[in-house]
């Protein structure tokens, strides 16, 4: 009875509560979706490396190290001697190795030199290992590895041949012309890092800057590397060859804090060693900060959202303190009474609510080509996670008790009024 | 049925001995306050209502009649004396059982204003048979079923045409919508009508009109009628007619409350 009184004056006051559940809805869409986007970006973030015990680089912050080798942002100040990598690789605790090398570009896109093991050891996400969407891993000096992002948007395939250049920018003016790599292969999508990367031989890599260092009097080459800064380049020394930075995985995880300790007090030449979980949430506490304000104003939309249902509610209570006379003479008790309000709130919380999720969900199966290809942001529209369902039952809950307040006023009212007619 | 209007005394009611089994409303020493240490606003010896019969209570606005009126519907309680209603005391039952007695046994019309503007008309009148499930036994015994018997009582008040019925409750006119008050106050046979002022926003012609309609549909129902007005010319329709200022002691310090 009550119920269906409930919903016959809703009806009555289709313009204010439709408005009302809208305003419920979008902030609770907007709470859902930042939610969604930030647990999705810290778990494609924390997904960047994984299997990987430590990174070593030359002696730099750790967040810098794991910037620049992991996430390919900014440069290493350093590079590190063959010999060094080549002394560690060999310790008896390590499993594999992969050395990686950074400074040239494609297009816009970075250039790591990097050897084979590289498709066999490096792991992202749940223990993923790279596969191979098309061709295979590189065979000869000069092959080259796509990529997912750089094959699809420079519209790459294997057989194609690219020209790298020297530094990161996306225009060079010192390309690497006479020796082209050829695509052999393209990764499969990762979201990661890895696919706006193009991956090709350390040797290969060499053999270009050797060849470089030979016209090396070319004002603008020389710039260029002078401003890039990343790398030397010695040619024919193959003892003299450098490195960035190399991925090292051990062969019991125990180690890894006594290997960290040995790289990073190795005396031949300063070098620094991080464990990568540790570093990801160290540069997440950093980034994190900006996601968490977001956080906080969803938040805050959503109880904007809800004040405007206690607004809404607390009007109509002077036209309605009539109607609550009437159904009192008729026999309603108080009680009815606090429902018929209580209820209409929780009503328009919980459809709201519902909206809310339907409009995300909407929206995500819509924007996610969009998310994926702009953000690499992989979104996975299935249920709500466990955190996303207390936090709609935390707005529920929020909006029965702000429910309350009209609920209770009118309580009193028509405990007061009686069936007194006051108008 | 044909209804005959008795010449009211337009005296004091005359002080009958003891109660009567056909007494549908019986106050003794009833005195109520709105707070515990402000004056008394009611304040009765005795009044009684029998079964069937029609009361006109008299009284300027603001001189507490309302007040009574809520004591007799159970909402507010006295302080001091009782109220028996059809026997019952009900400033002995709880606030739950009040309310659930109310519902039962008890009509109401007011000045205006009385319908709830999202229901539709028919829904309007059965509104009561929601609450009491006594009045809706009654209702489907004497129309089949509760919409029906609303149709009915609307019928009778002269509101049965299908326009009306489909019609909007506030697309009524003030008349039409006090007529459909009368019906819901009767649905369900209560054997107590209390209607405040409910003729104060119609002209002399549909005064005279309802008032037919509501005297025969009280009647057939044999339901008492209490009938609160501060219009003296209406007071000779009915079977009794009492001043409120002449029962209740408290009137003089009453007129500052509503």
């Amino acid at each position: 009875m009550v119920l269906a009184l409930a919903v016959k004056s809703l009806r009555n006051r289709k313009f204010t509560a439709v408005l009302t559940l809208l305003s419920i809805a979008l902030a609770v869409m907007l709470l859902l979706g930042v939610e969604r986007l930030r647990s999705e970006s810290r778990e494609s973030f924390a997904a960047t490396i994984s299997g990987t015990d430590l990174v070593v680089g030359a002696r730099s912050s750790p967040v810098h190290l794991l910037l620049f080798s992991v996430f390919r942002i900014g440069n290493a100040t350093n590079n590190i001697r063959w010999d060094s990598y080549s002394a560690i690789a060999q310790r008896p605790e390590v499993a594999w190795a992969i050395p990686l090398s950074l400074g040239d570009s494609h297009r816009g896109f970075r250039v790591l030199g990097t050897a084979r093991e590289y498709f066999e050891h490096f792991r992202f996400g749940r223990d993923h290992k790279l596969e191979l969407a098309q061709g295979g891993p590189f065979d000869d000096l000069h092959d080259a590895v796509l990529g997912a992002d750089v094959a699809a948007k420079l519209g790459y395939k294997p057989g194609d041949s690219i020209v790298i250049a020297h530094g990161a920018g996306e225009v060079s003016f010192s390309l690497h012309e006479d020796q082209p790599f050829r695509v052999v292969g393209v990764l499969a999508r990762t979201g990661t890092p890895v696919d706006r990367t193009v991956h090709v031989t350390l040797e290969g890599l060499d053999a270009v800057h050797a060849e470089a260092s030979e016209d090396a009097f070319d004002p603008l080459a020389a710039a260029g590397r002078a401003g890039a800064g990343e790398h030397e380049h010695h040619a024919g020394k193959k003892t003299e060859r450098a490195i960035t930075a190399f991925l090292v995985g051990l062969k019991s995880r125990g180690a890894a804090l006594s290997m960290q300790r040995l790289v990073n007090e190795y005396s031949d030449e300063p070098l620094t060693a991080i464990l990568p979980g540790a570093t990801l949430l160290e540069v997440w506490e950093i980034v994190g900060a900006a996601e968490k304000t977001l956080f906080a104003v969803s938040a805050l939309v959503v109880v904007v959202g809800l004040a405007g249902m206690l607004v809404a509610l607390l009007t109509s209570l002077g036209e309605r303190r009539r109607e609550m006379a009437v159904l009192r003479s008729v026999g309603a008790r108080p009680v009815h009474i606090f429902g018929l309000i209580l209820g209409e709130a929780a009503f328009l919380t919980l459809l709201g609510i519902a909206l809310g999720i339907a409009a995300l969900y909407l929206g995500l199966v819509a924007g996610r080509p969009w998310l994926e290809s702009r953000l690499g942001l992989f979104i996975v529209v299935g249920w709500p996670s466990a955190y996303e369902f207390a936090l709609m039952i935390v707005v529920a809950a929020a909006g029965v008790l702000i429910g309350l307040i009209p609920a209770y006023r009118i309580y009193r009212y028509s405990l007061a009024d009686g069936m007194t007619i006051r108008i | 049925m044909d209804v005959s209007v008795r010449a009211s005394s337009q005296t004091l009611p005359p002080q009958r001995s003891g109660g009567s089994p056909e007494d549908v409303v019986e106050l003794s020493g009833v005195r109520f306050s709105w707070s515990g240490a402000a004056p008394f606003v009611i304040d009765i010896g005795n009044l009684r209502v029998a079964r069937g019969e029609r009361v006109f209570l008299r009284g300027p606005s603001g001189s507490g009649k309302s007040t009574l009126l809520s004591l007799v519907a159970g909402v507010i309680t006295p302080k001091e004396g009782s109220i028996r209603v059809l026997g019952q005391n009900i400033g002995a039952l709880g606030g739950a059982a009040r309310d659930r007695f109310r519902a039962d046994h008890i009509g109401f019309i007011f000045q205006m204003f009385n319908l709830i503007p999202y229901l539709s008309v028919v829904e309007n009148v059965c509104l009561p048979c929601g609450f009491s499930p006594r009045r809706k036994d009654r209702a489907e015994r004497e129309g089949g079923a509760v919409q029906a018997e609303a149709v009915r009582l609307l019928e009778h008040l002269d509101m049965g045409e299908t326009a009306v019925l489909r019609c909007a409750v506030t697309e009524l006119s003030v008349g039409q919508q006090q007529r459909v008050a009368a019906a819901r106050a009767l649905i369900g046979s209560p054997e107590l009508v209390i209607a405040d002022e409910p003729t104060s926003s119609l002209d002399a012609d549909r005064r005279a009109a309802f008032l037919d309609l509501l005297f025969r549909e009280c009647a057939r129902e044999r339901a008492a009628l209490i009938f609160v007005s501060h219009d003296a010319s209406l007071a000779r329709l009915f079977d009794r007619a009492i001043q409120f200022a002449d029962i209740n002691r408290a009137a003089g310090s009453a007129l500052a409350l509503a």
